[in-house]
Parts: structure tokens; C-alpha cells; sequence
């Protein structure tokens, strides 16, 4: 059964069983800046005692929008054994260091100029009651942060979505969604960084690659990083996507669209 | 002058899987690796690799492979036969042992059954990792063999391996026990009739399977009506058990993605989601209900038992024993699942017959 506490700031937890490998800190059930925060706050806390070897045999932890799933492997130590240090960790983690921060400037061409990227900023405007421009101007307007990573490889879930182009996802989801679509849906956006089906609705093209098996840090954002987008015309977007595609045998991320370094403001 | 073994059908999606590549998950890459770690560690020993080798893992059958130049060394782990081919000769070969292809000589695998699942692998093996592992990710287009399904015409560096070939003497026994599971992390999401429903349920592995989950028809699970079917997403794993809105479960398996919006009802343990992986459509499955304390013995007497295997290989026996292995694997394409079954067919004259018309 889940066992509930209470962690700092009187957000409440409970911890759920996830099998003989994993076990989940479950903060709440919504999308929350705070239960972020707090999500943040323990993996940083037990990415430091991994660090100095007092979780033998946890595997790694998986942060998402509430909940931190630690994975363990059953043969090196046991529910038990890893529990008691969890729950430990997560009273004293609102005075752990939060992670730093990263904040990114992405270009992104909108509309359907660059081939079947945008192909929804119309439908989306129009059940916005918006002109397509001004949807342009409030998604390009934002400032998003990096919920969690998941679903495709490099996929960053970015909340902070405008309210006005907050939409259920599509009905019917995309067999083929292209690599660098830029998508919403509710009040997330996100950018496909590989071909995929998908339900999102499709309002442009961004041309730096968010993932690469050869980079020692696989994706280029992390729960924590704020994004910011620049609109781009298609000329430009040729222009970048024909730099991006050049140095795709470099083992180092594309950080010419970092802007800066920040301490989370949590 | 080097070995090759060259892909000359791939059958179906046959890829390279190896242990696997955990630690990235925060980044949403998939664990991936073969489905039954076990019989690829077996299949690499056979050889003499590493057992954290990769090898092929291949599903239903069909795959055809061919050494080049020099002798290559394989060895075959899962329920099926193969063919050779080659040298104005033609034979059939039981799985559990290693093999020594001539140059130009095919090996052609029949189709596994019982399961679906199949792994050959190749002596001296060598291919690069990404992110700690040569496992493919077909899905993100990395790992494997330029980040693909194999494909005919793709060679693989091989060797002819040392000393003997060699053999399982007790190949594993397809064992039909209910699959463990533990409750959670969302059974408070089903009413009590619900998760009695999938306890106590007959499921049957649908078509719907492949590397990243299989989708089961069985009994429907009813979410509570306060709950509903979706919550917001969390952390998914190999194992995890969904409930989509439609009440039909979902396992999913090495492929998961890292994170979902359904309710999970309970996870397979992760001693049991080999036996469940390697199962083919129209297999039926059911599940109990274990404690985590429970699951982690569990994988412990898991990991004793593959050491036990891996303990009992010995140098092919030349008589005998092959005969009476082909049999055991012969037998089990009738599809037959159920032990007693197996053990009673163990003495039928079939597979002599057959072994005789492929040896024509």
C-alpha cells in the first residue's frame, strides 16, 4: 500500500510500488510548478548521495511532472535497504542545492513553410479564435521551462503555454510526425527531436537537434532549463538546418543557442 | 583475411541486442536489450564470448545467415531448429549449442515455438556502443548496425571461436506458471472487481506485440469512475502494466518508453517478464499478485538459475544426445504449451520423420 508523508513546504508524498526494480516518490497527481520543485529538490539530493556511494545498486532516478521514479537492481540491494535512505533524503531536500539551470534560445520557423512541420497553426488559431499571427506572437512571447524528458529520446515536455492556445491534443494522432516539429498540446509545448507518431497539434519547424547517442549528455535540454523561442523565416531555417546538419559528427551539443546559466529561481 | 557472417534474410525484426543500456532514462532513451537476457548470456558462452555480448535476437523465424571467406562460429538459444545448407548438403540442427559454419554454408532458423523470440550469436562479435551498450534502438536510430532492424546484406565481424562446440545438456523447459506481478503504482485507479477480474482472468497475447509491449485481450478493466483512465504522465518501465481507456492491458517491455498517461495496474517482476516477452500471439498468460520482498527472490533464484545453465554447457556430444535434443526441440513447434503435453510427446515418432525428410 502507499506509504504517505509529508515533505517540506507541506507538500505531501506517497511512495508506490513499481515492481522489484523500481519504487515511486509520487508528489501529487497534477501539473504544478511546486511539485516540480519538489521533484527536482530530491533527485538532486539523491544524485548526491549516489555520487558518494551511499545508494549501492540504485540505477538512476527518472524525475517527471510529479513523481521521481528510482530504479534499482534487485540483485545489488533491495527495497528494504534503499527506502529508509529515500525517505530520509526527502525532508532535508528543500535546503539541497537546487540543480543549475540552463536558458536556451531556439529558432523556430512557423507555419507549414518548411515541409509538413507547422501543418496545424491555422486550425489551431482558428479554434483559438486567434489570428495565426498573434498565436505565433504568444508561443514565440513565452518563457518555458523543461518539466521532465520522455516519451521519444531528447523529448522535453516545456510547460508554461499560454492559457489562450491551451487545446486537447488532436483527435485522431499523426502516424509521422517529422523530426524538428514544433508541437502543443494543453498547456505544454515540445519539440519532436525524431520522427514519430503523435497526437500534438504541429505549428513549426526548429532546426538544432535535441538528441545525440554521441553526446556524453544525450539531450541538449534538462528538467530545469528554460527555453526560449526566436521566429525564424524559411530562409534562415535552411540556412541553420544546412549548419546543423555539417556538424552532426561533432561529439558536443549545438550550444551557440545557449544564452545562459541560472540557479532555478524555485 | 577476416570472417563474415552476412545477413542474407532477416526474417522478422531481427535486430543486435546485448544487456541493454540503463542509466538513461531521464533522458527518455529506452533500456532496450534482448528481451530474454538469459538465452543471449547462454548463447554467448556457447561461444566462448562474454556473456554481455550482443547477438542477434530475432522473432517468429526466417532468418538466414551465411559465413564468408573463413569458418564462423554460432551459437543458436530459444526453442527452434535451423537448417544447413551449403556444400551439396543439407542438415537440421537443434538450438541450445554452438555450430561451425563453413565458408558459403547458410544457416537457415525455422520458427520458434513455442514463443516467439530466437538469439544467435556470433563468436568474436564486434561492434561498437553507444551510450554503454550496442543495443539497437530502432525507434531513435542508434546503437545495432547504423541504428537499424538488420537487414539482408549486412555483415557482421566473426570468428571461428576456440576449442569445442558445445551444448546445453537441459535445455530451460517452457514453464506456463502464471506471470508475478506486483500491484501498482495506480491499482487505486480500479475497483476491486476489476483487479480480482485481471488476477483471476484468462489473457491471451494479442498481435499487437512487439519489442516495446504486447497488448493482451482478456477480461476488460473497469477504472473508477472518479479516477478515469488517464493521469498525468509518469515514469513507465519494462514491466509496467497499462490500462488504456478500452480495459485491455498493455506489458510493456525492453522498448518502453520512459514515460505514460495511463494508469498502470501492476508490474511484472522482473524475474517473470522474460517467460512473458518471448511469448507468441494467441498464448495465453495469467498473472498473481506477489510482494516486492517476494519479487526480489525472486530475481535473485532468476539470476541462480541462468548461473546453473550457464554452469551445465559442455562440449557437443557427437551421438546421442543430439538425437535426443532435436527431439525435444522438434516436439515443441507443435506449439504445445502446456509441460505434460510436452513430456508426453517427447516419445512420438515425429520428429524422426521429420528429421529424415529434411536430411533427404
Amino acid at each position: 500500500m502507499p506509504a504517505p508523508g509529508c515533505a517540506a513546504g507541506g507538500i505531501g508524498f506517497r511512495i508506490l510500488d513499481a515492481g522489484d526494480t523500481a519504487l515511486t516518490i509520487e508528489f501529487g497527481e497534477r501539473i504544478d510548478r511546486r511539485l516540480q520543485a519538489a521533484v527536482a529538490a530530491l533527485d538532486a539530493a539523491l544524485a548526491g548521495a549516489i555520487a558518494r556511494g551511499e545508494l549501492p545498486g540504485v540505477v538512476e532516478a527518472v524525475p517527471t511532472f510529479r513523481s521521481l521514479t528510482v530504479i534499482y537492481d534487485p540483485l545489488r540491494t533491495t527495497r528494504g535497504e534503499i527506502e529508509p535512505r529515500i525517505r530520509q533524503a526527502i525532508p532535508s531536500s528543500a535546503t539541497a542545492n537546487a540543480p543549475l539551470g540552463r536558458r536556451w534560445q531556439l529558432p523556430v520557423c512557423y507555419g507549414d513553410e518548411i515541409a509538413a512541420c507547422g501543418p496545424d497553426l491555422d486550425e489551431l488559431a482558428t479554434a483559438c479564435g486567434l489570428p495565426p499571427a498573434d498565436v505565433v506572437r504568444l508561443h514565440a512571447g513565452g518563457n518555458y521551462e523543461v518539466c521532465m524528458l520522455g516519451f521519444l529520446p531528447g523529448f522535453a515536455f516545456l510547460g508554461g503555454l499560454a492559457e489562450r492556445l491551451s487545446l486537447p491534443r488532436r483527435s485522431e494522432p499523426r502516424l509521422r510526425v517529422p523530426a524538428g516539429s514544433v508541437a502543443t498540446a494543453g498547456t505544454l509545448t515540445a519539440i519532436y527531436p525524431c520522427e514519430s507518431p503523435g497526437g500534438w497539434h504541429l505549428i513549426g519547424a526548429c532546426p538544432v537537434p535535441l538528441f545525440s547517442a554521441g553526446w556524453a549528455q544525450p539531450a541538449l535540454l534538462q528538467p530545469g532549463d528554460q527555453v526560449r523561442f526566436r521566429p525564424v523565416g524559411a530562409a534562415e531555417y535552411h540556412e541553420l538546418a544546412v549548419r546543423m546538419a555539417a556538424r552532426s559528427a561533432v561529439a558536443s551539443p549545438p550550444l551557440e543557442f545557449l544564452v545562459g546559466e541560472r540557479f532555478s529561481g524555485r | 583475411m577476416s570472417a563474415w557472417l552476412e545477413i542474407t534474410h532477416p526474417g522478422a525484426m531481427a535486430s543486435i541486442q546485448d544487456l541493454g543500456r540503463p542509466g538513461f532514462r531521464r533522458f527518455g532513451v529506452a533500456h532496450a536489450g534482448a528481451l530474454e537476457a538469459g538465452w543471449l548470456r547462454v548463447a554467448n558462452v556457447l561461444l566462448g564470448n562474454v556473456e554481455t555480448a550482443p547477438a542477434i535476437e530475432f522473432f517468429a523465424g526466417g532468418l538466414s545467415v551465411r559465413a564468408l571467406e573463413l569458418p564462423v562460429r554460432v551459437a543458436l538459444t530459444g526453442h527452434f531448429v535451423a537448417d544447413r545448407i551449403g556444400h551439396g548438403r543439407r542438415g537440421r540442427i537443434a538450438s541450445w549449442r554452438s555450430v561451425t559454419l563453413a565458408p558459403g554454408e547458410t544457416l537457415r532458423c525455422g520458427m520458434v515455438s513455442p514463443g516467439r523470440v530466437g538469439y544467435l550469436a556470433v563468436a568474436g562479435i564486434d561492434l561498437p556502443r553507444q551510450l554503454g551498450s550496442a543495443s539497437t534502438d530502432a525507434r531513435s536510430g542508434f546503437g545495432g548496425v547504423d541504428g537499424r532492424l538488420l537487414s539482408a546484406g549486412v555483415r557482421l565481424l566473426a570468428n571461428a571461436g576456440v576449442g569445442d562446440e558445445r551444448m546445453l545438456r537441459n535445455p530451460p523447459p517452457f514453464d506456463s506458471a502464471p506471470i508475478r506481478v506486483v500491484l501498482g503504482p495506480q491499482d487505486d485507479y480500479f475497483s476491486p472487481s476489476s483487479l480480482a477480474c485481471f488476477l483471476g482472468g484468462d489473457y491471451r497475447i494479442s498481435s499487437a506485440a512487439d519489442r516495446m509491449g504486447m497488448r493482451l485481450d482478456g477480461p476488460v478493466l473497469r477504472h473508477r469512475p472518479e479516477k478515469g483512465g488517464e493521469i498525468v504522465s509518469d515514469a513507465t518501465l519494462p514491466g509496467s502494466i497499462q490500462v488504456p481507456g478500452q480495459g485491455q492491458p498493455i506489458v510493456l517491455l525492453a522498448d518502453a518508453q520512459t514515460a505514460g498517461g495511463y494508469p498502470k495496474i501492476a508490474t511484472v517482476i522482473s524475474a517473470d517478464l522474460p517467460r512473458l516477452a518471448v511469448l507468441a500471439p494467441g498464448q495465453r498468460v495469467r498473472f498473481t499478485a506477489v510482494s516486492v520482498a517476494t519479487a526480489e527472490r525472486a530475481a535473485m533464484a532468476r539470476e541462480a538459475a541462468v548461473r546453473a545453465q550457464i554452469a551445465d554447457i559442455q562440449p557437443l556430444a557427437e551421438t546421442g544426445e543430439i538425437d535426443s535434443q532435436a527431439i525435444y526441440a522438434v516436439n515443441l513447434i507443435s506449439g504445445v504449451i502446456d509441460a505434460c503435453a510436452v513430456e508426453t510427446a517427447a516419445g512420438a515418432e515425429l520428429p524422426v520423420a521429420n528429421s529424415r525428410e529434411e536430411n533427404r
